[in-house]
């Protein structure tokens, strides 16, 4: 095997555990769009106020990596809460653009708060892992736990849709809303849990990606529209499309990246999503 | 438009021999090349076709001029043109299939959000040619005493440019008008309300939407080119990328997209914002104004989801009724 | 059980319902009839509080559902099966059974009201694992009556059981609902299979245009020469 074939496969290999996380961040925009019928466009920048908690507490007020990280899961979930009764809560009834824009507001809002407050500096954590070697080939640690992370948080989503009532409601109402009252279900409070959730998700995201990129303001749109796409590849709301799209995406984002530059990555992922919405406009799961 | 326009646009004209200062010409030529912007984002908007990818007609109209400026010696003249049409092209590819295939709503959103992340990747991705995410400055022809150049379309009394601006507003107010005035509005009225009761009737609605988006992205282009032209500078955060597109979003929903001059006012309401902000505060902390975008965006779409001009109009409506 | 005093409702500016008064007591079953858009289904809504009356009162047992949120309505023994069956298409045949028993009253006696359902609809049993949207339209109105049940309800309220199927299934779903009378399940049941169903009722009330006609035993209705010659078809 020629030397150059190593590093492709490393980058294949960096490619399969980005797209984990990937799938992570999608699963939760997927949730929301499944049960409350709205995209936060700002999910990414949740995510990075997770990040920032993760950051000061741990560096700064030196807290246990694995307190900060228990936090900024709460935090983010937190937030997901806040945003769903003071924005989305009140445009629930009105016009589906609205409640897109709305989150758009939101998007700029946090971004240039979180300049305010933290100022542009890019901050690093600080927590090198090792790496794992395999012959030529290296993986870092920092990846592959925050793969694996992913997995198990995905797999325990899953069990908790498919085996609890919760769960099941939360399937059901994205069928039919308008019974659920019928069921004993109040969906409003089915919305809020779902918001937690979704925001706990990000939280959780944004634990596995501290540990690989340093915290700015603007490093949700670096991983939002990633995100959308990534959604809406799979079908909005089809959390096994996603999952799916999730590894294409990170895959040609990486390959692309190892062949020519970051950049062409991600315009060869995006234009891969283009022509998709054309192929297949359901989602690549979705039925013809 | 009729006469009764013709001493509003004089009186306009005027302006800039009577202001104080070139700074407020300056916002000014801002306030018509924005307003410009988003009158053309408003003729799909207000029909309900939310793009995020004018940030991508924008980038494009911007880039063209600037780049066929510095490595062909193109004058804007001939490069605005080709870029307005290269605009015009990528519209129609993403538009075209996307009516023909039914994507609206959310989805058509996310896609032309897509557009706007391919049209700013690719021009940090050309670094060496675009100058990457640093920007790119157009070869200056302003120097050893020359002051304007019309074959390069650059000049040092910012009052030209400002006459530039007035002409392309009108020109934005004009489309507006007469596709007000037009079936097609008739036609994307009833596509918005109803698209298969509109093709039902016999309305084709992919060539009407195509149409409105065309003319749209052509606008934006063309804002974009002009803007970059007097900026004398383009970055791929400024002309192009999410960014962009959600100022557009954000200035349209505060004036109000449904009415004709509604896009003005939101241009003029943002500036003032933007600037207030700067004088009052100061240079320093230069996050504060999209941080109060982003909140009143949030209020606005909550309590005033027509605008500041349509909200306004509405109340006179109801006074006169 | 049940009991409406003067109730009207609608839908934004447009009334549905005027005035309509009527009561169900324990152990009857109640039909409501009418033509299509009298304002059946309006009822059977207002009554589960999907909708909110403008005027009249809706009472339970007694207990008034002003002030009931939509969500409680189940937990006052009140269970309905919607017009159209409206299960969950996407989840099996047991996970819409299982929702039927969401509530936290429901919910530990799941495993005995499943038995309870499956022994009812022994199909139910074959199919549990199935996707609801994919069966027939005669199964899924028995599953979506089961899922009702699965909340042990006093009163069950079904909106147009026998609506599109076929013949002979319309006779097994009417045999059904005989038998669940036969449980002891007090039932009001809206159809517009006026001649099938004054067979399972002991009362019924006539419905036009939002308000109630006649009332009566079902004898009593099937004799009417209005009922007669508008709904039976002779
Ligand atoms: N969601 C709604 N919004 C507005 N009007 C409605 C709505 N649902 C029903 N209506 C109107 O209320 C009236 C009563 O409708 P309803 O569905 O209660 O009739 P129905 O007796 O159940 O008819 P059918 O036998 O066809 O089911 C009709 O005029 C109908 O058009
Ligand atoms: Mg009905």
């Amino acid at each position: 095997m020629q030397i150059f074939d190593i590093f492709l496969l490393e980058a294949v290999l960096n490619g399969i555990l980005f797209g984990g996380v990937l799938a992570l961040l999608a699963l939760g925009l997927n949730l929301i769009f499944g049960v409350i019928d709205v995209v936060w466009i700002c999910y990414a920048e949740l995510m990075m106020l997770g990040m920032y908690c993760v950051f000061f507490l741990h560096k700064v007020h030196g807290l246990p990596l694995v307190a900060a990280f228990g936090a900024a899961v709460v935090l983010v979930a937190f937030l997901g809460v806040l945003l769903h009764v003071l924005v989305i809560r009140p445009v629930l009834n009105s016009e589906p653009i609205n409640q897109l824009l709305v989150t758009g507001g939101v998007l700029t809002f946090l971004q240039a708060a979180a300049t305010l407050a933290f100022g542009i500096d890019f901050r690093n954590l600080g927590v090198s892992m090792p790496s794992l070697a395999v012959g030529e080939i290296s993986l870092p640690w920092s990846r592959i736990s925050a793969a694996l992370t992913a997995l198990v948080a995905m797999t325990a989503l899953y069990v908790f849709l498919k085996k609890t009532y919760l769960g099941t409601a939360i399937r059901a109402i994205s069928q039919d809303r308008a019974i659920m009252p019928l069921m004993g279900v109040s969906p409003s409070r089915i919305y809020l849990l779902t918001s937690a959730i979704g925001g706990a998700l990000a939280g959780l995201g944004a634990c596995l990606l501290v540990l690989q990129y340093d915290v700015h303001p603007a490093i949700g749109l670096t991983f939002g529209p990633l995100t959308f796409m990534v959604c809406v590849l799979g079908g909005l709301g089809n959390m096994l499309g996603g999952f799916i799209a999730a590894f294409i995406f990170a895959q040609l984002i990486a390959v692309g990246g190892f062949y020519f530059h970051l950049e062409w990555g991600y315009v060869m992922a995006f234009g891969f999503f283009i022509i998709m919405m054309f192929a297949r406009p359901q989602g690549i799961l979705g039925a013809k | 438009m009729d006469r009764r326009w013709l001493p509003a646009l004089a009186a306009l004209a005027v302006l800039p021999w009577v202001v104080p200062s070139s700074y407020v010409v300056h916002l000014l030529v801002q306030v018509l090349l924005w307003s410009f912007i988003y009158t053309g984002w408003s003729l799909m908007g207000r029909f309900g076709l939310v793009s995020f990818g004018h940030g991508a007609f924008m980038g494009i109209g911007a880039y063209a001029v600037v780049l066929l400026w510095n490595f062909h010696g193109l004058s804007p003249w001939l490069s605005i043109p080709i870029g307005v049409a290269l605009a015009v092209a990528v519209a129609v590819l993403i538009g075209y299939p996307c009516f023909r295939f039914g994507i609206a709503g959310h989805y058509f959103a996310l896609v032309t959000l897509a557009l706007t992340e391919v049209v700013r990747s690719v021009i940090v991705a050309l670094r060496d040619t675009t100058g990457g995410s640093l920007g790119i400055t157009p070869n200056s022809v302003l120097k050893d005493g020359v002051t304007w150049s019309v074959q390069a379309l650059q000049f040092a009394d910012k009052r030209v440019f400002f006459y530039i601006a007035l002409a392309a507003w009108a020109f934005g107010i004009w489309v507006w008008h007469r596709i007000d005035k037009s079936m097609m509005r008739y036609a994307m009225e009833a596509i918005g309300s109803d698209e298969q009761a509109a093709a039902s009737v016999g309305v084709n609605v992919t060539r009407t939407k195509l149409a409105i988006t065309m003319i749209s992205a052509a606008l934006t282009a063309l804002g974009g080119a002009l803007f970059g032209q007097y900026q004398q500078y383009v970055n791929p955060e400024t002309v192009a990328g999410i960014g962009v597109s959600l100022q557009i979003v954000f200035a349209v929903i505060a004036g109000g997209m449904f009415v004709r001059f509604g896009p003005t006012v939101g241009a003029v309401f943002t500036l003032l914002l933007t600037e207030g902000l700067r004088v009052g505060i100061g240079n320093k902390v230069n996050a504060l104004d999209s941080t109060i975008y982003g909140l009143m965006l949030v209020l606005f779409i909550i309590y005033m989801p027509t605008g500041i001009l349509g909200k306004l109009a509405e109340k006179l409506r109801r006074a006169r009724a | 059980m049940l009991e409406l005093s003067r109730v009207s409702a609608g839908y934004g500016s447009f009334q549905a319902l005027f005035d309509v008064s009527l009561e169900v007591r324990a152990g009857e079953a109640v039909a409501v009839i009418g033509p299509n858009g009298a304002g059946k289904t309006t009822l059977l809504r207002a009554i589960s509080k999907l909708i909110e009356v403008s005027a009249g009162e809706i009472r339970m047992e007694g207990r008034s559902l002003g002030d009931v949120p939509a969500h409680r309505i189940i937990d006052l023994g009140l269970s309905q099966v919607p017009e159209h069956r409206r299960l969950f298409p996407r989840l099996t045949v047991e996970e819409n059974l299982r929702m039927g028993a969401y509530t936290a009253a429901a919910r530990p006696k799941f495993a005995q009201r499943l038995e309870m359902v499956y022994a009812l609809f022994p199909r139910m049993k074959e199919r549990r694992h199935q996707m609801a949207g994919t069966m027939s339209g005669g199964e899924q109105q028995m599953c979506a009556i089961g899922r009702a049940l699965m909340s042990g309800p006093k009163l069950l309220l079904l909106d147009e059981p026998s609506a599109g199927l076929a013949p002979v299934i319309v006779q097994s779903i009417f045999d059904l609902v005989r038998k669940i009378r036969e449980e002891g399940y007090t039932v009001m049941i809206v159809e517009q299979n006026v001649r099938q169903v004054l067979k399972v009722v002991d009362r019924a009330y006539l419905l036009e245009v939002g308000r109630i006609k006649l009332a009566g035993s079902a004898a009593e209705l099937l004799a009417s020469a209005e009922i007669q010659k508008a709904y039976v078809g002779l």
